[in-house]
């Protein structure tokens, strides 16, 4: 986890400032129900949510594919909807699905790439830092799904984005494709790129994230850093034993006070101390009745 | 930084378009090889037929005859069928939405597809040409008149071609219908224009259909380019009547920029 040095600067350091974003489709479908959140400058900020929730809604509205019905949003400063090229050229964009399999090679591609932006990265250390020098002249239409993955991610990064956009970028990667990618990410972390991501795995959002919001039926319902997400409530260890038989759990914030009560008439049978995991609080919160979503922030 | 981008990245986008063009070994034989495959199966299969005589009592063969019916249909093909069928899959499968996130402003785009239609039409004229020429003995004009006619109605026909593809690529709802959507329209404008089947055999009522859509006339300006003028007689009016393929062709154009800045979008931004 990254530290939230973010937390400290001014509002004024901000790279994507969203506030009570809505997208009502056509037919009537509310997919955004009034969204606020903020980025700040070189801060890593993640989007997570079941499939369907809203957030490919959201990003797609931040990369100016979509029209928003209601909210004002705001990215590097311009309201996306209005973005000209030379607000794109500072933007890198990774979609979720990219169904382009192209007839040029990946360094053939990413030179291309290259010469749209004013400032790109070299296309050999952007092939290197995909981890695809071995395949730097074969087509791309002839890599394995991870790999075509890979070039969009170099595609997404060749512009030397001052706001990166990652909408799920680890999909069908193997364990260690999704390692090198972690790295490749901190990199640009260190370089202080900004980082939108979206992703279903929590370790992913852990690993990478300053700061998550939880979107559930179009509306956040918990925004904060990964081990505030859910607010302490969320936290509260439960403790479990067998007595008589019987299976006992209590939810303590004391649980060494309860462990010496219960040890002080003999061990125990089958006593745990349960810590929440990301992934329990993150199922409680997505679960959560709406009434209920008066969430930490 | 944009406008001085536009030119420079609508050059590496033609680059970009004509390799990815012959990587596409179905673009290939479809568009680039099909006239050429016919016109050599036609000067063959009719090599002992007579399509008439020249001004100088010598019978014209079935090359001679067919070439300029071949080469419309070749602007017809690398212009509207390549270029309608290759933007409907690109807006499909995401390349549109992938461009749509970078800085490359639409005009080099569009730079990179009529620079890929003009670069592959020409190839496939020359290579049709040469073959008539050198393999079937067809003779070519000498008249520098008549290649100054050829060189206007191939360039503008094969931009209003490429122009009213992308004002069609709006046409089919999904990459995978495109070719089923364009193919029928592109094969009924050939047989109707003059292309297979010989124009002033066709039924008046035919031919005035016809005459409405742009491959009639790119057919009967390559056919006063490449015919002796004794067939001009047999032309509508005894007349090339060059003036007509230049206004309906350029209406044609008109049209098509119309159809193409009103259809075209990067994304289907709420579908």
């Amino acid at each position: 986890m990254r530290s939230a040095t973010a937390e400290t600067m001014t509002s004024s350091d901000s790279v994507v400032e969203v506030h009570g974003l809505r997208k009502v489709y056509r037919g009537g479908f509310e997919a955004v129900r009034g969204i606020d959140f903020t980025i700040q400058r070189g801060e890593t900020f993640a989007l997570l949510g079941p499939n369907g929730a809203g957030k490919s809604t959201t990003i797609e509205i931040l990369e100016g594919y979509r029209d928003r019905s209601g909210g004002t949003v705001s990215v590097l400063g311009i309201d996306p909807h209005h973005g000209g090229l030379g607000w794109k050229a500072q933007l890198g964009i990774v979609l979720q699905s990219s169904g382009d399999h192209g007839s040029a090679t990946v360094r053939e591609q990413l030179t291309h790439f290259a010469g749209f932006y004013p400032n790109p990265r070299k296309v050999d250390e952007v092939i290197a830092a995909v981890g695809l020098e071995q395949k730097a002249t074969t087509r791309i239409r002839k890599l394995s799904g991870g790999q075509r993955r890979r070039v969009d991610v170099a595609l997404g990064i060749i512009g030397n984005p001052e706001l990166l956009f990652l909408d799920e970028p680890t999909t069908g990667f193997d364990p260690e494709a999704r390692r090198q990618f972690w790295e490749l990410i901190h990199g640009l972390q260190r370089e202080g790129t900004s980082i939108l991501l979206t992703t279903h795995y929590l370790d992913e959002a852990a690993q990478l994230s300053d700061r998550a919001g939880i979107i559930a039926d179009g509306r956040l319902v918990a925004l904060g850093t990964i081990d505030g997400l859910g607010g302490a409530e969320a936290r509260i260890p439960v403790v479990r034993w067998i007595e008589n038989g019987a299976a006992h759990e209590q939810r303590t914030d004391r649980p060494g006070e309860l462990i010496a009560r219960l040890t002080a008439d003999g061990e125990p049978v089958r006593l745990e101390v349960i810590r929440p995991t990301l992934e329990d609080i993150y199922l409680t919160l997505i679960h959560a009745e709406p009434a209920a979503m008066e969430v930490s922030v | 930084m944009t406008n001085a981008t536009i030119i420079p990245n609508g050059l590496s986008r033609i680059h970009y378009e004509v390799l990815g063009y012959f990587r596409q070994r179905d673009t290939v034989f479809f568009t680039f090889l099909f006239p050429i495959v016919m016109l050599t199966i036609f000067s063959v299969a009719f090599s002992e037929q007579s399509f008439g005589m020249d001004g100088a009592g010598h019978a014209v063969n079935a090359a001679s005859y067919y070439l300029p019916g071949m080469l419309a249909a070749g602007m017809l093909l690398s212009g509207l069928q390549n270029m309608s069928i290759d933007i409907a899959m690109e807006k499909s499968d995401g390349t549109l939405k992938r461009l749509a996130g970078t800085p490359l402003s639409a005009i080099s785009y569009f730079i990179g597809k009529i620079g890929q239609v003009l670069v592959t039409g020409v190839l496939q004229a020359a290579v049709l040409i040469v073959i008539a020429h050198v393999a079937f003995g067809v003779a070519l004009p000498t008249e520098p008149s008549a290649w100054f006619t050829f060189t206007w109605v191939f360039l503008l026909g094969v931009t209003t071609c490429a122009i009213l593809g992308i004002g069609l690529s709006g046409l089919p709802r999904s990459g995978k219908s495109a070719t089923a959507v364009i193919i029928p329209i592109v094969l009924i404008l050939q047989f109707i224009s003059g292309v297979y089947l010989s124009f002033t055999k066709l039924p008046e009522w035919l031919q005035n259909v016809a005459s409405l859509f742009p491959l009639k006339w790119l057919a009967q300006g390559m056919r006063s380019v490449f015919l002796p003028s004794t067939f001009e007689a047999a032309e509508a009016g005894a007349v090339w009547n060059l003036t007509g393929v230049a206004i309906a062709l350029s209406v044609w154009l008109v049209a098509g920029l119309v159809a193409a800045r009103l259809s075209f979008r990067w994304v289907r931004k709420d579908s």
